[in-house]
Protein backbone atom coordinates (compact mmCIF):
# COMPACT_ATOMS: atom_id res chain seq x y z
CA UNK A 1 0.00 0.00 0.00
CA UNK A 2 1.10 3.29 -0.68
CA UNK A 3 1.70 6.23 1.67
CA UNK A 4 0.62 9.06 -0.22
CA UNK A 5 1.82 12.75 0.70
CA UNK A 6 -1.84 14.91 0.68
CA UNK A 7 0.27 18.88 1.09
CA UNK A 8 -2.74 19.66 3.69
CA UNK A 9 -2.24 16.42 5.71
CA UNK A 10 0.85 15.33 5.51
CA UNK A 11 2.08 11.05 4.47
CA UNK A 12 -1.87 8.56 4.71
CA UNK A 13 -2.13 5.26 3.41
CA UNK A 14 -3.82 4.79 0.13
CA UNK A 15 -6.79 3.36 1.31
CA UNK A 16 -7.65 7.09 2.40
CA UNK A 17 -6.98 8.43 -1.07
CA UNK A 18 -8.70 8.47 -4.68
CA UNK A 19 -6.67 8.82 -7.87
CA UNK A 20 -7.91 10.82 -10.83
CA UNK A 21 -5.49 9.71 -13.05
CA UNK A 22 -3.03 12.35 -15.40
CA UNK A 23 -2.90 15.60 -14.55
CA UNK A 24 -2.86 18.49 -16.18
CA UNK A 25 -5.18 17.60 -19.25
CA UNK A 26 -6.57 21.14 -20.10
CA UNK A 27 -10.09 21.40 -21.32
CA UNK A 28 -10.05 23.44 -24.69
CA UNK A 29 -10.21 26.88 -24.07
CA UNK A 30 -13.17 26.53 -26.44
CA UNK A 31 -14.46 23.73 -26.94
CA UNK A 32 -16.68 23.96 -30.02
CA UNK A 33 -13.50 24.79 -32.25
CA UNK A 34 -11.36 22.04 -31.83
CA UNK A 35 -11.66 18.68 -33.74
CA UNK A 36 -12.37 15.52 -32.87
CA UNK A 37 -8.73 14.33 -32.97
CA UNK A 38 -8.47 17.40 -30.51
CA UNK A 39 -11.50 16.15 -28.33
CA UNK A 40 -10.36 12.52 -28.57
CA UNK A 41 -6.29 13.14 -27.43
CA UNK A 42 -8.19 15.05 -24.09
CA UNK A 43 -10.70 12.50 -23.23
CA UNK A 44 -9.01 9.32 -24.09
CA UNK A 45 -5.12 9.58 -24.87
CA UNK A 46 -2.52 9.22 -21.83
CA UNK A 47 0.99 9.92 -21.22
CA UNK A 48 1.48 6.34 -19.46
CA UNK A 49 5.01 6.31 -18.91
CA UNK A 50 7.05 4.11 -17.37
CA UNK A 51 9.24 7.03 -15.14
CA UNK A 52 7.71 10.66 -13.35
CA UNK A 53 4.05 10.86 -13.50
CA UNK A 54 2.07 13.88 -12.63
CA UNK A 55 -1.44 12.53 -11.53
CA UNK A 56 -4.34 13.75 -9.70
CA UNK A 57 -5.24 12.69 -6.37
CA UNK A 58 -8.41 12.81 -3.98
CA UNK A 59 -8.12 12.87 -0.13
CA UNK A 60 -11.66 11.16 -0.27
CA UNK A 61 -11.12 10.01 3.56
CA UNK A 62 -9.41 12.27 4.87
CA UNK A 63 -9.39 16.70 3.80
CA UNK A 64 -11.29 15.96 0.72
CA UNK A 65 -9.48 17.76 -1.30
CA UNK A 66 -7.89 17.32 -5.00
CA UNK A 67 -3.99 17.78 -5.48
CA UNK A 68 -1.51 17.02 -7.41
CA UNK A 69 1.56 14.61 -7.33
CA UNK A 70 4.16 13.65 -9.01
CA UNK A 71 5.55 9.49 -8.88
CA UNK A 72 8.02 7.62 -10.23
CA UNK A 73 5.84 4.75 -11.96
CA UNK A 74 8.38 2.38 -11.92
CA UNK A 75 9.25 2.28 -8.38
CA UNK A 76 6.07 3.93 -7.05
CA UNK A 77 7.68 6.00 -4.89
CA UNK A 78 6.18 9.95 -4.71
CA UNK A 79 8.16 12.78 -5.53
CA UNK A 80 6.36 15.60 -4.21
CA UNK A 81 3.00 16.78 -4.57
CA UNK A 82 1.39 20.26 -4.66
CA UNK A 83 -1.55 22.23 -4.79
CA UNK A 84 -4.17 22.33 -7.77
CA UNK A 85 -3.39 25.51 -9.91
CA UNK A 86 0.45 25.35 -8.57
CA UNK A 87 2.51 24.43 -11.56
CA UNK A 88 4.06 21.45 -12.02
CA UNK A 89 7.69 21.15 -9.98
CA UNK A 90 9.58 19.53 -12.33
CA UNK A 91 10.66 19.31 -16.07
CA UNK A 92 8.46 17.00 -18.86
CA UNK A 93 5.02 18.03 -18.06
CA UNK A 94 2.85 20.28 -19.91
CA UNK B 1 10.24 -30.88 -35.30
CA UNK B 2 10.05 -34.32 -33.69
CA UNK B 3 5.78 -34.94 -32.83
CA UNK B 4 4.27 -35.83 -29.92
CA UNK B 5 2.09 -38.84 -30.30
CA UNK B 6 1.73 -42.10 -28.09
CA UNK B 7 4.43 -43.85 -30.21
CA UNK B 8 6.76 -41.19 -29.42
CA UNK B 9 6.11 -41.13 -25.86
CA UNK B 10 6.61 -44.53 -25.33
CA UNK B 11 9.59 -44.88 -27.46
CA UNK B 12 11.10 -42.01 -25.34
CA UNK B 13 9.87 -43.81 -22.06
CA UNK B 14 12.33 -46.83 -23.24
CA UNK B 15 14.78 -43.90 -23.58
CA UNK B 16 14.68 -42.06 -20.18
CA UNK B 17 13.42 -39.24 -22.18
CA UNK B 18 17.02 -38.35 -23.44
CA UNK B 19 15.99 -38.25 -27.47
CA UNK B 20 13.30 -34.85 -26.75
CA UNK B 21 14.69 -32.19 -28.69
CA UNK B 22 15.09 -28.43 -27.47
CA UNK B 23 11.09 -27.27 -28.42
CA UNK B 24 12.34 -23.79 -30.31
CA UNK B 25 16.20 -22.62 -31.70
CA UNK B 26 17.42 -19.76 -30.40
CA UNK B 27 18.70 -17.66 -32.92
CA UNK B 28 20.52 -14.72 -33.36
CA UNK B 29 18.83 -12.20 -35.09
CA UNK B 30 19.16 -11.58 -39.18
CA UNK B 31 19.51 -8.21 -40.55
CA UNK B 32 16.17 -7.72 -41.80
CA UNK B 33 12.93 -9.56 -41.49
CA UNK B 34 9.57 -8.95 -43.35
CA UNK B 35 7.68 -9.05 -40.15
CA UNK B 36 8.60 -8.08 -36.73
CA UNK B 37 6.40 -8.74 -33.43
CA UNK B 38 7.50 -7.02 -30.55
CA UNK B 39 6.63 -9.13 -27.67
CA UNK B 40 6.72 -12.90 -27.45
CA UNK B 41 3.63 -13.36 -24.79
CA UNK B 42 0.72 -15.74 -26.39
CA UNK B 43 -0.59 -12.87 -28.36
CA UNK B 44 2.85 -12.24 -30.62
CA UNK B 45 3.48 -15.94 -30.40
CA UNK B 46 0.63 -16.98 -32.10
CA UNK B 47 0.65 -14.24 -34.49
CA UNK B 48 3.31 -15.71 -35.81
CA UNK B 49 1.91 -18.95 -35.77
CA UNK B 50 -0.70 -17.68 -37.94
CA UNK B 51 1.54 -15.66 -39.91
CA UNK B 52 3.58 -18.49 -41.29
CA UNK B 53 0.64 -21.65 -41.30
CA UNK B 54 -2.07 -19.63 -42.87
CA UNK B 55 -0.25 -16.40 -44.84
CA UNK B 56 2.79 -18.12 -45.99
CA UNK B 57 5.17 -15.57 -44.30
CA UNK B 58 7.76 -17.06 -42.93
CA UNK B 59 10.59 -14.71 -42.90
CA UNK B 60 9.53 -13.63 -39.02
CA UNK B 61 11.09 -12.23 -36.16
CA UNK B 62 9.25 -12.31 -32.44
CA UNK B 63 11.37 -10.32 -30.63
CA UNK B 64 11.00 -10.52 -26.55
CA UNK B 65 13.05 -8.13 -24.00
CA UNK B 66 12.69 -10.91 -21.19
CA UNK B 67 11.72 -14.55 -21.80
CA UNK B 68 8.78 -15.80 -23.98
CA UNK B 69 5.26 -16.64 -21.94
CA UNK B 70 7.03 -14.35 -19.05
CA UNK B 71 4.69 -11.18 -19.52
CA UNK B 72 0.72 -11.75 -18.63
CA UNK B 73 0.64 -14.94 -20.59
CA UNK B 74 2.53 -16.47 -17.69
CA UNK B 75 0.70 -14.84 -15.02
CA UNK B 76 -2.82 -14.57 -15.58
CA UNK B 77 -5.99 -16.77 -13.90
CA UNK B 78 -6.28 -18.07 -17.32
CA UNK B 79 -10.20 -17.81 -17.74
CA UNK B 80 -11.71 -18.61 -21.13
CA UNK B 81 -15.34 -17.61 -22.13
CA UNK B 82 -16.83 -15.37 -24.70
CA UNK B 83 -19.90 -13.87 -23.54
CA UNK B 84 -20.13 -10.81 -24.18
CA UNK B 85 -22.49 -8.30 -24.72
CA UNK B 86 -21.80 -6.64 -28.11
CA UNK B 87 -21.48 -8.40 -31.65
CA UNK B 88 -18.10 -7.01 -32.07
CA UNK B 89 -16.59 -8.49 -28.93
CA UNK B 90 -18.69 -11.56 -29.03
CA UNK B 91 -17.60 -12.28 -32.49
CA UNK B 92 -14.53 -11.65 -31.51
CA UNK B 93 -14.20 -13.86 -28.50
CA UNK B 94 -16.18 -17.08 -29.95
CA UNK B 95 -13.55 -17.09 -32.69
CA UNK B 96 -10.69 -17.64 -30.30
CA UNK B 97 -13.20 -20.63 -28.38
CA UNK B 98 -13.80 -21.96 -31.53
CA UNK B 99 -9.96 -22.22 -32.13
CA UNK B 100 -9.10 -23.33 -28.56
CA UNK B 101 -11.16 -25.98 -28.60
CA UNK B 102 -8.91 -27.76 -31.88
CA UNK B 103 -6.11 -25.96 -30.11
CA UNK B 104 -4.43 -28.80 -28.72
CA UNK B 105 -4.46 -30.87 -32.03
CA UNK B 106 -3.89 -27.87 -34.01
CA UNK B 107 -0.19 -26.99 -32.43
CA UNK B 108 0.82 -30.57 -31.54
CA UNK B 109 0.95 -29.74 -27.55
CA UNK B 110 -1.38 -30.02 -24.94
CA UNK B 111 -2.61 -26.76 -23.82
CA UNK B 112 -5.60 -28.27 -21.62
CA UNK B 113 -7.88 -26.34 -22.70
CA UNK B 114 -10.42 -27.40 -20.11
CA UNK B 115 -14.08 -26.69 -20.60
CA UNK B 116 -15.42 -27.08 -16.96
CA UNK B 117 -17.77 -24.04 -17.18
CA UNK B 118 -17.39 -20.45 -16.37
CA UNK B 119 -20.40 -18.86 -13.88
CA UNK B 120 -20.41 -14.93 -13.23
CA UNK B 121 -22.31 -14.12 -9.90
CA UNK B 122 -24.91 -11.80 -9.91
CA UNK B 123 -25.56 -9.93 -6.24
CA UNK B 124 -27.70 -7.17 -7.24
CA UNK B 125 -30.99 -6.04 -9.28
CA UNK B 126 -27.93 -4.81 -11.64
CA UNK B 127 -26.18 -7.85 -12.16
CA UNK B 128 -29.20 -9.63 -12.83
CA UNK B 129 -30.80 -7.07 -15.05
CA UNK B 130 -27.46 -7.12 -16.81
CA UNK B 131 -26.68 -10.73 -16.82
CA UNK B 132 -30.04 -11.62 -18.13
CA UNK B 133 -29.71 -8.69 -21.04
CA UNK B 134 -26.15 -10.81 -21.76
CA UNK B 135 -27.70 -14.27 -21.91
CA UNK B 136 -30.21 -12.96 -24.43
CA UNK B 137 -28.11 -11.37 -26.28
CA UNK B 138 -25.83 -14.45 -26.42
CA UNK B 139 -28.66 -16.45 -27.78
CA UNK B 140 -29.43 -13.82 -30.62
CA UNK B 141 -25.26 -14.50 -31.45
CA UNK B 142 -25.51 -17.87 -31.44
CA UNK B 143 -23.13 -18.31 -27.98
CA UNK B 144 -24.19 -20.52 -25.38
CA UNK B 145 -25.10 -18.81 -21.78
CA UNK B 146 -27.60 -19.93 -19.63
CA UNK B 147 -29.16 -17.71 -16.14
CA UNK B 148 -29.38 -20.67 -13.07
CA UNK B 149 -31.09 -19.64 -9.95
CA UNK B 150 -29.23 -19.30 -6.55
CA UNK B 151 -30.36 -23.43 -6.13
CA UNK B 152 -28.79 -24.16 -9.80
CA UNK B 153 -26.24 -22.30 -9.18
CA UNK B 154 -25.10 -24.05 -6.13
CA UNK B 155 -26.12 -27.62 -7.63
CA UNK B 156 -23.47 -27.20 -10.66
CA UNK B 157 -20.82 -25.44 -8.12
CA UNK B 158 -20.96 -27.15 -4.78
CA UNK B 159 -18.85 -25.27 -2.75
CA UNK B 160 -20.83 -22.06 -3.28
CA UNK B 161 -22.65 -20.53 -0.01
CA UNK B 162 -26.22 -19.02 -1.39
CA UNK B 163 -27.34 -18.16 2.13
CA UNK B 164 -29.62 -15.21 2.31
CA UNK B 165 -27.50 -13.80 5.12
CA UNK B 166 -24.15 -13.21 3.34
CA UNK B 167 -23.17 -9.76 2.64
CA UNK B 168 -24.02 -9.88 -0.90
CA UNK B 169 -25.88 -12.88 -1.52
CA UNK B 170 -26.24 -14.86 -4.82
CA UNK B 171 -29.03 -14.00 -6.61
CA UNK B 172 -28.17 -15.70 -9.15
CA UNK B 173 -25.56 -16.11 -12.18
CA UNK B 174 -24.91 -16.39 -15.88
CA UNK B 175 -22.82 -19.87 -16.48
CA UNK B 176 -21.50 -20.50 -20.22
CA UNK B 177 -20.77 -24.41 -20.01
CA UNK B 178 -17.81 -24.25 -23.02
CA UNK B 179 -15.97 -21.48 -21.09
CA UNK B 180 -13.11 -22.79 -18.84
CA UNK B 181 -9.43 -22.30 -17.93
CA UNK B 182 -6.29 -23.75 -20.12
CA UNK B 183 -2.47 -24.11 -19.13
CA UNK B 184 -1.69 -20.47 -19.76
CA UNK B 185 2.53 -21.96 -20.37
CA UNK B 186 1.92 -24.31 -22.63
CA UNK B 187 -0.02 -21.98 -24.88
CA UNK B 188 3.23 -19.56 -25.13
CA UNK B 189 5.23 -22.64 -25.81
CA UNK B 190 2.89 -24.80 -27.89
CA UNK B 191 2.89 -21.56 -30.34
CA UNK B 192 6.38 -20.91 -29.91
CA UNK B 193 7.18 -24.26 -31.11
CA UNK B 194 5.19 -24.59 -33.73
CA UNK B 195 6.21 -21.01 -35.06
CA UNK B 196 9.79 -22.04 -34.48
CA UNK B 197 8.73 -25.26 -36.60
CA UNK B 198 7.69 -23.08 -39.15
CA UNK B 199 10.83 -21.01 -39.84
CA UNK B 200 9.91 -17.48 -37.21
CA UNK B 201 13.05 -17.07 -35.20
CA UNK B 202 11.77 -16.32 -32.02
CA UNK B 203 14.83 -13.79 -30.11
CA UNK B 204 14.48 -13.30 -25.98
CA UNK B 205 16.82 -11.42 -24.04
CA UNK B 206 16.38 -8.27 -26.93
CA UNK B 207 14.44 -4.92 -25.82
CA UNK B 208 12.80 -2.80 -28.51
CA UNK B 209 14.02 0.29 -27.76
CA UNK B 210 12.92 2.66 -30.71
CA UNK B 211 11.56 2.69 -34.32
CA UNK B 212 13.45 3.87 -37.38
CA UNK B 213 11.42 5.40 -40.38
CA UNK B 214 12.05 6.00 -44.06
CA UNK B 215 11.75 9.93 -46.07
CA UNK B 216 8.20 8.90 -46.19
CA UNK B 217 8.04 8.49 -42.29
CA UNK B 218 7.01 4.84 -42.80
CA UNK B 219 8.67 2.12 -40.46
CA UNK B 220 11.55 0.69 -42.03
CA UNK B 221 13.65 -1.30 -39.01
CA UNK B 222 13.40 -1.09 -35.13
CA UNK B 223 15.99 -0.11 -32.39
CA UNK B 224 16.93 -2.86 -30.30
CA UNK B 225 19.34 -3.65 -27.46
CA UNK B 226 21.22 -5.96 -29.82
CA UNK B 227 21.19 -3.41 -32.84
CA UNK B 228 19.06 -2.24 -35.23
CA UNK B 229 16.64 -4.62 -37.38
CA UNK B 230 15.06 -3.65 -40.71
CA UNK B 231 11.45 -4.69 -40.93
CA UNK B 232 8.93 -4.29 -43.84
CA UNK B 233 5.82 -4.17 -41.25
CA UNK B 234 5.91 -4.63 -37.44
CA UNK B 235 3.34 -5.27 -35.31
CA UNK B 236 3.59 -4.19 -31.45
CA UNK B 237 1.91 -7.08 -29.28
CA UNK B 238 3.53 -5.49 -25.73
CA UNK B 239 0.44 -5.19 -23.17
CA UNK B 240 1.44 -3.34 -20.53
CA UNK B 241 4.47 -1.55 -22.07
CA UNK B 242 2.75 -0.41 -25.47
CA UNK B 243 2.93 3.28 -24.63
CA UNK B 244 6.13 2.84 -23.91
CA UNK B 245 7.09 1.70 -27.02
CA UNK B 246 4.91 3.38 -29.03
CA UNK B 247 5.39 6.42 -27.70
CA UNK B 248 9.13 6.02 -29.20
CA UNK B 249 7.37 6.49 -32.91
CA UNK B 250 6.00 9.59 -31.34
CA UNK B 251 2.42 8.27 -30.32
CA UNK B 252 0.06 8.82 -27.44
CA UNK B 253 -1.84 5.92 -26.78
CA UNK B 254 -5.54 5.76 -25.50
CA UNK B 255 -4.19 3.27 -22.84
CA UNK B 256 -3.41 2.94 -18.94
CA UNK B 257 -1.56 0.71 -17.64
CA UNK B 258 -2.27 -0.95 -14.04
CA UNK B 259 -0.94 -3.88 -11.87
CA UNK B 260 -3.12 -6.49 -11.99
CA UNK B 261 -3.00 -9.50 -9.30
CA UNK B 262 -3.14 -13.09 -8.54
CA UNK B 263 -2.62 -15.97 -5.77
CA UNK B 264 -2.52 -19.46 -5.57
CA UNK B 265 -3.33 -21.58 -2.59
CA UNK B 266 -1.16 -24.69 -1.33
CA UNK B 267 -2.61 -27.56 -3.36
CA UNK B 268 -5.02 -29.61 -2.08
CA UNK B 269 -7.58 -32.95 -3.58
CA UNK B 270 -9.98 -31.79 -6.17
CA UNK B 271 -12.21 -29.59 -4.46
CA UNK B 272 -13.37 -27.19 -6.98
CA UNK B 273 -15.18 -27.81 -9.91
CA UNK B 274 -15.51 -24.75 -12.33
CA UNK B 275 -14.64 -21.48 -12.69
CA UNK B 276 -16.56 -18.81 -10.38
CA UNK B 277 -15.94 -14.97 -11.15
CA UNK B 278 -17.78 -12.84 -9.27
CA UNK B 279 -17.70 -8.68 -10.74
CA UNK B 280 -19.27 -7.35 -7.62
CA UNK B 281 -17.13 -8.44 -5.05
CA UNK B 282 -14.51 -8.91 -6.86
CA UNK B 283 -12.79 -12.28 -7.12
CA UNK B 284 -12.02 -15.20 -9.46
CA UNK B 285 -11.26 -19.20 -8.51
CA UNK B 286 -10.53 -22.11 -9.66
CA UNK B 287 -8.48 -24.62 -9.14
CA UNK B 288 -5.51 -26.10 -11.41
CA UNK B 289 -4.74 -29.57 -12.23
CA UNK B 290 -1.74 -29.12 -9.54
CA UNK B 291 -4.59 -28.53 -7.08
CA UNK B 292 -3.44 -25.21 -6.07
CA UNK B 293 -6.83 -22.81 -6.13
CA UNK B 294 -6.12 -19.92 -8.41
CA UNK B 295 -7.49 -16.86 -7.06
CA UNK B 296 -8.07 -13.46 -9.10
CA UNK B 297 -7.86 -10.40 -7.84
CA UNK B 298 -8.27 -6.61 -8.69
CA UNK B 299 -6.50 -4.16 -10.24
CA UNK B 300 -4.08 -1.38 -8.38
CA UNK B 301 -6.26 2.08 -8.79
CA UNK B 302 -2.83 3.74 -9.95
CA UNK B 303 -0.78 4.06 -13.38
CA UNK B 304 1.82 1.64 -12.41
CA UNK B 305 5.42 -0.63 -14.00
CA UNK B 306 6.33 -2.11 -10.53
CA UNK B 307 4.86 -5.97 -11.44
CA UNK B 308 3.54 -5.50 -7.86
CA UNK B 309 0.13 -3.78 -6.73
CA UNK B 310 -0.75 -3.50 -2.88
CA UNK B 311 -1.33 -6.18 -0.54
CA UNK B 312 -4.98 -4.77 0.18
CA UNK B 313 -6.58 -5.68 -3.14
CA UNK B 314 -5.61 -9.73 -2.65
CA UNK B 315 -6.78 -9.82 0.73
CA UNK B 316 -10.05 -7.93 -0.57
CA UNK B 317 -10.08 -10.87 -3.24
CA UNK B 318 -9.70 -13.24 -0.21
CA UNK B 319 -12.54 -11.37 1.63
CA UNK B 320 -15.03 -12.43 -0.56
CA UNK B 321 -13.52 -15.55 -1.26
CA UNK B 322 -13.82 -16.36 2.12
CA UNK B 323 -17.43 -14.93 2.12
CA UNK B 324 -18.69 -17.03 -0.91
CA UNK B 325 -16.61 -20.48 0.00
CA UNK B 326 -16.60 -20.43 3.54
CA UNK B 327 -14.81 -23.86 3.42
CA UNK B 328 -11.56 -21.98 1.89
CA UNK B 329 -11.69 -19.75 4.84
CA UNK B 330 -7.74 -22.09 6.31
CA UNK B 331 -6.61 -22.54 3.44
CA UNK B 332 -3.15 -21.00 3.25
CA UNK B 333 -2.07 -18.59 0.18
CA UNK B 334 1.19 -19.89 -1.16
CA UNK B 335 2.40 -17.16 -3.25
CA UNK B 336 0.65 -13.79 -5.06
CA UNK B 337 2.01 -11.75 -8.03
CA UNK B 338 0.92 -8.92 -10.31
CA UNK B 339 1.05 -8.89 -14.32
CA UNK B 340 0.72 -5.00 -15.91
CA UNK B 341 -2.39 -4.79 -17.65
CA UNK B 342 -3.06 -2.30 -20.79
CA UNK B 343 -6.73 -0.48 -19.99
CA UNK B 344 -8.30 0.83 -22.59
CA UNK B 345 -11.14 3.48 -22.40
CA UNK B 346 -14.10 1.52 -23.33
CA UNK B 347 -12.48 -1.83 -22.42
CA UNK B 348 -12.29 -3.10 -25.50
CA UNK B 349 -9.16 -3.99 -27.35
CA UNK B 350 -7.08 -2.20 -30.25
CA UNK B 351 -6.03 -4.18 -33.00
CA UNK B 352 -4.94 -2.73 -36.62
CA UNK B 353 -2.79 0.42 -37.74
CA UNK B 354 -1.73 3.44 -36.37
CA UNK B 355 -0.62 6.95 -37.33
CA UNK B 356 2.63 5.55 -38.49
CA UNK B 357 2.99 3.43 -41.82
CA UNK B 358 3.74 -0.26 -41.55
CA UNK B 359 3.54 -0.11 -37.90
CA UNK B 360 0.49 -1.77 -36.50
CA UNK B 361 -0.59 -2.74 -32.38
CA UNK B 362 -2.56 -5.31 -31.08
CA UNK B 363 -3.05 -3.96 -27.50
CA UNK B 364 -5.90 -2.66 -24.89
CA UNK B 365 -6.70 -6.30 -23.77
CA UNK B 366 -6.72 -4.96 -20.09
CA UNK B 367 -7.82 -7.63 -17.65
CA UNK B 368 -8.97 -10.15 -20.02
CA UNK B 369 -7.20 -10.54 -23.01
CA UNK B 370 -5.62 -14.65 -21.94
CA UNK B 371 -8.84 -16.11 -23.44
CA UNK B 372 -8.74 -14.16 -26.51
CA UNK B 373 -5.24 -15.23 -27.25
CA UNK B 374 -5.50 -17.83 -30.09
CA UNK B 375 -8.33 -15.34 -31.93
CA UNK B 376 -6.58 -12.11 -31.65
CA UNK B 377 -3.48 -14.00 -33.32
CA UNK B 378 -4.97 -15.20 -36.01
CA UNK B 379 -6.49 -11.81 -36.88
CA UNK B 380 -3.66 -9.59 -36.58
CA UNK B 381 -1.88 -12.09 -38.56
CA UNK B 382 -4.13 -11.60 -41.41
CA UNK B 383 -4.03 -7.49 -40.49
CA UNK B 384 -0.18 -8.08 -41.02
CA UNK B 385 -0.23 -9.86 -43.76
CA UNK B 386 -2.74 -7.93 -45.93
CA UNK B 387 -1.92 -4.76 -44.36
CA UNK B 388 -5.73 -4.62 -43.76
CA UNK B 389 -7.95 -5.69 -40.81
CA UNK B 390 -10.18 -9.15 -40.77
CA UNK B 391 -13.48 -8.62 -40.73
CA UNK B 392 -14.09 -9.89 -37.04
CA UNK B 393 -10.92 -7.00 -35.71
CA UNK B 394 -12.44 -4.35 -38.18
CA UNK B 395 -14.37 -2.82 -35.51
CA UNK B 396 -11.42 -2.64 -33.12
CA UNK B 397 -9.69 0.77 -34.68
CA UNK B 398 -7.78 3.12 -32.48
CA UNK B 399 -9.23 5.75 -34.71
CA UNK B 400 -12.48 4.40 -33.19
CA UNK B 401 -11.84 7.21 -30.20
CA UNK B 402 -11.95 9.76 -32.72
CA UNK B 403 -15.40 8.83 -34.30
CA UNK B 404 -16.62 8.23 -31.37
CA UNK B 405 -17.71 4.26 -32.58
CA UNK B 406 -16.52 2.77 -29.07
CA UNK B 407 -17.31 -1.06 -28.43
CA UNK B 408 -18.21 -0.19 -25.17
CA UNK B 409 -17.54 -3.43 -23.06
CA UNK B 410 -16.37 -1.15 -19.99
CA UNK B 411 -20.02 -0.21 -19.62
CA UNK B 412 -21.45 -3.27 -19.95
CA UNK B 413 -19.38 -5.26 -17.63
CA UNK B 414 -18.84 -2.59 -14.99
CA UNK B 415 -15.24 -4.09 -14.06
CA UNK B 416 -12.89 -6.45 -14.99
CA UNK B 417 -13.70 -8.86 -17.66
C1 LIG C 1 -3.13 -11.36 -12.67
C2 LIG C 1 -3.75 -11.43 -14.03
C3 LIG C 1 -4.89 -12.22 -14.24
C4 LIG C 1 -5.49 -12.28 -15.49
N1 LIG C 1 -6.54 -13.14 -15.66
C5 LIG C 1 -7.06 -13.32 -16.90
C6 LIG C 1 -8.08 -14.28 -17.10
O1 LIG C 1 -8.49 -14.99 -16.19
N2 LIG C 1 -8.59 -14.43 -18.35
C7 LIG C 1 -8.16 -13.67 -19.39
O2 LIG C 1 -8.67 -13.82 -20.49
N3 LIG C 1 -7.17 -12.75 -19.23
C8 LIG C 1 -6.61 -12.56 -18.01
N4 LIG C 1 -5.61 -11.64 -17.83
C9 LIG C 1 -5.17 -10.81 -18.96
C10 LIG C 1 -4.22 -11.57 -19.86
O3 LIG C 1 -3.16 -12.09 -19.10
C11 LIG C 1 -3.63 -10.66 -20.93
O4 LIG C 1 -4.63 -9.90 -21.57
C12 LIG C 1 -2.92 -11.47 -22.01
O5 LIG C 1 -2.16 -12.51 -21.45
C13 LIG C 1 -2.03 -10.56 -22.82
O6 LIG C 1 -1.22 -11.35 -23.65
P1 LIG C 1 -0.09 -10.65 -24.50
O7 LIG C 1 0.56 -11.73 -25.26
O8 LIG C 1 -0.68 -9.52 -25.26
O9 LIG C 1 0.86 -9.98 -23.39
P2 LIG C 1 2.11 -10.51 -22.57
O10 LIG C 1 2.03 -11.96 -22.28
O11 LIG C 1 2.28 -9.58 -21.42
O12 LIG C 1 3.28 -10.33 -23.61
C14 LIG C 1 3.84 -9.07 -23.94
C15 LIG C 1 5.32 -9.27 -24.04
O13 LIG C 1 5.93 -8.08 -24.55
C16 LIG C 1 7.21 -8.00 -23.98
N5 LIG C 1 7.75 -6.65 -24.12
C17 LIG C 1 7.35 -5.52 -23.46
N6 LIG C 1 8.11 -4.47 -23.83
C18 LIG C 1 8.99 -4.93 -24.75
C19 LIG C 1 10.05 -4.32 -25.51
N7 LIG C 1 10.35 -3.01 -25.39
N8 LIG C 1 10.77 -5.09 -26.37
C20 LIG C 1 10.50 -6.42 -26.49
N9 LIG C 1 9.51 -7.05 -25.80
C21 LIG C 1 8.76 -6.31 -24.94
C22 LIG C 1 6.97 -8.41 -22.54
O14 LIG C 1 8.18 -8.82 -21.91
C23 LIG C 1 5.96 -9.54 -22.69
O15 LIG C 1 6.55 -10.83 -22.69
C24 LIG C 1 -4.98 -11.53 -16.58
C25 LIG C 1 -3.85 -10.73 -16.38
C26 LIG C 1 -3.22 -10.68 -15.13
C27 LIG C 1 -1.99 -9.84 -14.95
ZN1 LIG D 1 -5.61 15.68 3.01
Amino acid sequence: MLLIPCPYCGERPELEFRCGGEAHIARAADPSAVDDGAWSEFLFSRGNPKGLYAERWNHAHGCQRWFNAIRDTASDRFVESYKMGEKRPLPGGE
Amino acid sequence: MRRFSLRTLIAEAFNAHQGWERQWRNPEPKPAYDVIIVGAGGHGLATAFYLASEHGVTNVAVIEKGWLGGGNTGRNTTIIRSNYLYDESAGLYEHAVKLWEGLSQALNYNVMYSQRGVLMLAHNVHDVQSFKRHVYANRLQGIDNEWLTPEQAKAFCPPLNISRDLRYPVLGGALQRRGGVARHDAVAWGYARAADALGVDIIQNCEVTGFRRNASGAVEAVETSRGTIKAKRVGVVAAGHTSVILARAGLRMPLESFPLQALVSEPVKPVFPCVVMSNAVHAYISQSDKGELVIGAGTDQYVSYSQQGGLHVPMHALDAICELFPQFSRMRMLRSWGGIVDVTPDRSPIIGKTAVPGLFVNCGWGTGGFKATPGSGHVFAHTLATGEPHPLNAPFTLDRFRTGRLIDEAAAAAVTH
